[in-house]
């Protein structure tokens, strides 16, 4: 993975999660079935956008946040949908977005 | 300058796919969104592989400029269209190097990549050939580009514009969220900078806002149009979205983008560093 970079990294690759890190990790998924190319948005407590990322063929999407209440917001050509998450403090917090 | 003098929409872009003297352009960090799909007839440039200096820590100058257009089969007098993933920043990026090279007529697809897929539009994987030009740069046009002392002088007597998300302005955060955090320079802003997140100036599909709705959000947070103003972000692809929301669509004369941005800036011996919101004093 890059890091002089700033573009999304590539989603659902296994990583390290350090000590104090905050992951926000999960899948977007449309009846259940996993939603790969959709725009993933974070938005932070007062609805303000924090980042963006594409899902993985599998759907999966993966932000290093900080310790709040964040909204994940997923845009496909297939539909929008999102979803809450409060993250209280250091560790893997799993969400699942589902669009329609 | 009108808003078409330097956007086009995904529609006006479908129907001009063929159009003689029309090249569009994919730019991207991660080359792998235009292997696998791009725009029918679309030529990619690698952000880093093609812009930037494989050794030092600038772009490619003038003659590299020059032999990757001409490889591209890029003509002087063609119309460059540019998009690209990250709701366009690379390509924002890519179009700011082409005005700082001084290449004539060049605009960005409103949305990039992100509004051309949600509509559904055509992509192809077609191996692209174009036949080879003979590219002829400018001087960079310094008048766009910021370096850090003039950035330390700007402080406190120019717009300075941080664009980086609130937690990365504040201190909280080093690096947008999508990205590990493990850097070394220190954390926070410019003394004096207000903070403007990028994505103030997008709708949620990439496009960017009316300049109504842009006026309105940069005369709010203290912009102050009678100065002049110098963007910057963390490495400055983000700060080039800003960039061209200010001189491109809003018309501001001298307005600079500060490639070094915070990795730079953040990293320099002795310069003043301000931590939190920045509202209160």
């Amino acid at each position: 993975m890059s890091l002089d970079g700033c573009g999304a990294p590539q989603q659902g690759v296994d990583i390290q999660v350090g000590a104090n890190e905050v992951v926000l990790t999960g899948k977007v998924r449309s009846e259940g079935a996993p939603v790969g190319g959709a725009f993933v948005r974070l938005l932070d407590a007062s609805g303000e956008f924090t980042a963006e990322v594409v899902s993985s063929a599998d759907g999966d999407f993966r932000f290093f946040a900080a310790p709040g209440q964040w909204t994940i917001r997923a845009l496909h050509r297939s539909g929008n949908g999102q979803a809450s998450v409060n993250a209280d403090g250091p560790g893997v917090h799993p969400v699942e977005v589902a669009v329609a | 300058m009108s808003r078409e003098d330097v956007l086009v929409s995904a529609a006006w872009s479908e129907e001009n796919l063929t159009t003689p003297g029309v090249v569009f352009v994919e730019v991207d960090e991660d080359t792998t969104a235009y292997d696998g799909g791009h725009i029918p007839g679309a030529v990619k440039i690698d952000w880093k592989n093609e812009l930037q200096d494989p050794v030092r820590r600038d772009f490619v100058d003038r003659e590299g400029f020059e032999k990757l257009l001409s490889a591209k089969g890029i003509a002087n007098d063609d119309t460059v269209i540019l998009y690209g993933g990250n709701n366009n920043w690379f390509a924002a990026y890519a179009y700011w190097y082409f005005k700082l090279y001084g290449h004539d007529t060049v605009k960005l697809l409103d949305g990039g990549r992100k509004k051309w897929e949600l509509d559904g539009r055509p992509l192809d994987k077609e191996q692209v050939e174009r036949p080879a030009t003979e590219y002829k740069a400018q001087e960079q046009n310094l008048a766009i580009r910021a370096f850090r002392d003039e950035v330390v002088d700007a402080i406190g007597n120019k717009n300075l514009v941080d664009v980086r998300s609130p937690d990365e302005f504040s201190g909280k955060l080093l690096a947008p969220a999508h990205l590990p955090q493990e850097q070394a320079q220190r954390a926070g802003h410019i003394p004096s900078a207000i903070n403007v997140p990028w994505s103030k100036a997008a709708n949620e599909d990439g496009t960017f806002k009316s300049n109504e709705e842009l006026a309105e959000i940069y005369g709010e947070a203290g912009f102050d149009g009678s100065r002049k103003t110098i963007a910057y972000c963390r490495i400055g692809e983000r700060s080039s979205h800003t960039w061209f929301a200010l001189h491109e669509l809003l018309g501001h004369e001298d307005v600079k983008n500060y490639d070094g941005s915070w990795t730079e800036y953040g990293s320099l011996v002795g310069v003043p560093v301000e931590l939190g919101s920045g509202k209160e004093g």
